[in-house]
Formats: C-alpha cells, structure tokens, sequence
C-alpha cells in the first residue's frame, strides 16, 4: 500500500523528471527568437540608435560553468576614470534569460576602476553581453559565450 | 541575524583605490518558479544597492532577477578622505539594509 | 522518448552498463586516490569557496556566531553559557562525527548533537532539520574544524553501525537499482549529464549548493541522491541515514573539513 508519504516523494520525483524536461539544455526555438528580441529591445531602451563599438570593454565568465544558477561575472571598462573621461553606465544583457536585464550599473570618478563582479543566473548556453557608456557618450561592448550543462534552477525546493 | 557582509580596508593612502567586496543575504526570488503544484512564487528580490562616501555617491547597481541569490557585488572606489563609506540595499517586499564601515584615509 | 529526460536516460545507460560487471566488483578507493569534491569544480566555483569575504555560506556561519550566544529554552542558556569561545571548544568537534550517544547507545550526527543540547540543556525545543537556526548553529560549529582531518574512532560500539552504514553504501536501490557505490567507487571522475560525478566525500558540510542557491546538511544533498536514483529518500536524522554518513565520514578520514564549502 502506498501511504500519503510515499506518494509524495513519488510525485516529487516524477515532478522533478518533468521539469527537467521543459528546462532541457535547448530552450523552445519560438521561446529564443522572443528573447533575443527583448534583449535588442532592452538594449535600444540604453542606446537609442547610437552604435554600439566591440572594445574597451572586457567581460570575463567561465566557458564552461558548473551550474547556471550561480556564475561568477566580471566587466572592466579600460578608462582613466577622470572628470572629463570617464565611464557613466555599465550594462549587463542575456539573449537567452526569461528577461534580458541583468545588471545596470551608475559610476563615475570616484570608483578608480570602472568595473563590478558579481554572480548571476544563466538559463542556457548562450552570449552574454556587456555595454559600457562613456562621459562622451559614445557606447562600447564586449560579449562572452557560455556553455550552461544545467539551467538555473532545476531542483525544485527541498526535496 | 546576518543580513550583509561588507570586506574593505580599516585605512587607506590619499588617492588611492580600494576594493570592496559585499555579499547580501537574500533569496533573489526570481519570479518565475513555480511551486509542486504549480503555483508561481512571486518575484522578491533586491532592486537596488548604493554606496555612498560621507554621503555622496560612488556606486550605484540595478539588480534584476538574473542576479544570483545572496548577491554579491564586488567594486572599487578612490579613498578620498576618512570618513564613513555606507552601503544599502533596498528591494521588493520593503526589503531595506543598511550597513557602515569606517575608514582613515592619510 | 519524451518522458525521459537526459539525465535519466544517462543513468538508465549506466545501469546497463553497470550490470556487466562482476556484483560485488566495487573496490574502495585507495587511501592515496581520494579526491574532495573541490577538485571535481570549476576555477571559479573553487575561488568562490577559498573567498572568506564572498563565500555565501559566511552569512549562515555569521547567524550561527549569532545564535551560538543566544539564550534559549526554559533554562535561559546560550551555548557560549556552557561551552564558552567557540573556535576554542568546539574545534575539532564536527571532525569527529558522527559518534555515538552514550544515552541513545548509537551514533549521531551534528544536527543531532545539537539538537540534544537544546533539548536536555537548554530545555528548548528541537529546531527543525534544514531550518536556517539548525543550518546556521551547525555551520558555526563545523567552521570551528576547518582545515582539520576527519577522524572517525572507530571501535567495538561503534562498528555495526559502520558496518550497517557500509552495506547501505553497496546495496543497490529505487527503480534504477543503482548503488552509491557504482557512480562514487566505480565511476568518479566520469561525467554524468555533463557534470563530473565525484567521489561523494562529505568534507564540506554543510555546504552552500548553487544548486539550492542556499546552504543544505549532507542528509538533504543524500535525499538529493535517493530521489535522483528513483529510491525512497530516507526521513531526516533515521538511522539509516545516520549510519551512511558514519561510513561517509570513516570513507573520508583523513580528508580535510571544508566547511562551508561551496558545490555546484
């Protein structure tokens, strides 16, 4: 007989086959087309129609990452951090994240170095990009691919 | 109970830039899991974190749901003066900590 | 096909494979083998737990600072009240479990020891397994062994449980009828889903699992196990749960504690 608990892990277990189905390395091609426009959006919203240059900017994330719940990201922008040159904004976008932002960052001369490091969650592999705006207005970026084995979050709770 | 944890140096030379290095706890709910039975968990996360410098300030992120739980941000600032460099979280849910650090800047 | 994920086609595909070899073919790994999960992660997964400054798992052990003063319970007592500076007397503690209760007459692990504490001396009621007081309290403690050989005493009390813990290791269990033994004896260092499967050394616990985006006990990452091998994942703090992680920890001697050590 199978009691009320069995049960339950039971489902556990054949919830947690499910969801690893729907959140299988290969997000619905429909799915990624929607994304990477959101992410052209987000970016147009930080840019407007400005170009956007590859360079100055370097961002660094593990090619191949062990889980994509918790990647260690950092972006470093070469500028002289002075009043008259500087860097105002680093934006952080994924093309392939439910949502496109990451991170927004706000500086000025006083950080020294224009740069973060932090950790973000990464649903599949994909690009990652990283623009800098400068205090001449001018846009630069760099990109990183990332293989992801597990997308974020695929142990649902406490088992 | 711990909420954040901010690792700087206690002093510092007259220009020159320090690293800062905070880690905050929370869950970062992103909002798009779903409960065993399916329910939406709703979006709790920080929002924002600002660092100020004898009030003026320095560094300032927008953290969307893409930001790991128990974020951290790690950045650097110039020490300009002693004085009190402050950090603050602020997010969904009222969520709002602030921590302080001292420092001697010669 | 569209039942099985990948993960578990993989594990069907090593039961298959599995099954060719002799039963009972599972060797221990050599003392000189073994191998802490930290050398199975990434650079920067690594760099995140020697960070002290940026290991997520400081913010439980910082509660656990926290907590490990607090009075509790109908006695009015904190742990320091009886057990004073913690990096002095609790050092060494977490290496040597789990060990046996003279008053249950089997062993226990630290949750358990803990947990004991709060009952009979405190006089306050048991915090609850996996709760962030439990996790946090235990996490302090092991932190105060970092760096420390596991040194499980094994003597006549103490090893049928080993000996119990040892045939859970072995047995093969749940719908795949894996056991533990043919991925973390036969199989460490092959990849399963991608991932490396390591040699299942419990150094580090508890431990910050990105995967949890949280710190979890050992038990929860073995429930973890049981539920992916299909099995019946074994109810916090039973005995056979004990036991296996008394042969993980003796599997493990001499192996430095890494608490709070951080896993994918």
């Amino acid at each position: 007989m199978t009691t009320r608990r069995e049960f339950l892990v039971l489902a556990c277990g054949a919830a947690s086959i499910t969801a690893a189905t729907t959140a299988k390395a290969q997000i619905d091609p429909n799915q990624q087309a929607l994304r990477k426009a959101a992410m052209q959006d987000a970016l147009r919203r930080v840019v407007g129609d400005a170009p956007v240059r590859r360079g100055r900017v370097k961002l660094q994330l593990p090619p191949l990452i062990d889980n994509g719940n918790s990647v260690p990201l950092s972006v470093a922008v070469e500028s002289p951090m002075t009043a008259a040159d500087h860097v105002r904004a680093i934006h952080v976008f994924t093309e392939k994240n439910p949502l496109p932002d990451v991170v927004s960052v706000t500086l000025g001369p006083r950080a020294g170095r224009a740069g973060l490091s932090t950790r973000v969650r990464l649903a599949d592999t994909q690009t990652v990009l990283a623009v800098a705006q400068l205090s001449d207005g001018s846009f630069w970026s760099d990109s990183a691919d990332v293989v992801v084995t597990l997308s974020a979050c695929l142990e649902e709770g406490l088992i | 109970m711990a909420r954040a944890v901010v690792t700087l140096p206690a002093q510092a030379r007259r220009g020159e830039i320090i690293e800062i290095k905070t880690l905050a706890a929370h869950p970062m709910e992103t909002g798009f899991r779903r409960t065993q039975l399916g329910e939406l968990i709703p979006r709790d996360i920080i929002r924002r974190f600002v660092c100020t410098y004898n009030g003026a300030e320095v560094f300032r992120v927008d953290l969307h749901p893409a930001v790991a739980a128990n974020p951290l941000i790690a950045f650097t600032t110039v020490a300009t003066e002693s004085g009190t460099i402050a950090f603050q979280w602020v997010g969904d849910n009222g969520y709002s900590v602030t921590e302080t650090a001292s420092i001697r800047v010669e | 096909m569209s039942i099985c994920t990948r993960p578990c086609l993989v594990l069907a595909a090593a039961c298959v494979l599995l099954d060719l070899r002799a039963a009972g073919a599972a060797a221990e790994i050599p003392p000189a083998e073994r191998r802490s999960g930290y050398e199975f992660m990434g650079r920067e997964t690594r760099a995140m737990q020697d960070d002290d400054a940026g290991n997520p798992g400081l913010l439980w052990v910082l509660d656990g600072e926290a907590l490990w003063k607090r009075k509790a319970g109908a006695a009015d007592r904190a742990c320091a009240d009886c057990h004073g500076d913690a990096r002095a007397s609790m050092k060494g503690i977490a290496a040597r479990y789990p060990a046996i209760d003279a008053a249950l007459g089997r062993p226990v692990n630290l949750e358990q020891r803990i947990n004991a504490c709060r009952t009979g001396r405190q006089k306050a009621a048991p915090l609850a397994f996996e709760s962030r007081d439990l996790l946090a309290l235990t996490a302090y403690v092991a932190r105060q062994s970092r760096g420390l050989p596991i040194d499980i005493a094994i003597d006549e009390p103490t090893r049928p449980f080993l000996q119990a813990g040892r045939e859970t290791f072995y047995r093969r269990q749940g719908q795949l009828n894996l056991a533990c033994a043919q991925c973390h004896d036969d199989h460490w260092g092959a990849k399963l889903a991608g991932s490396p499967i390591t040699q299942a050394h419990p150094t580090g616990y508890p431990l910050y699992r990105l995967e949890w985006q949280g710190l979890g006990s050992l038990e929860r990452r073995l429930r973890s196990c049981l539920a992916g091998m299909r099995a019946e994942p074994y109810a916090y703090g039973a005995p056979e749960f004990v036991d296996l992680e008394l042969y993980l920890m003796w599997r493990a001697r001499g192996m430095k504690i890494e608490t709070p050590a951080v896993r994918p």
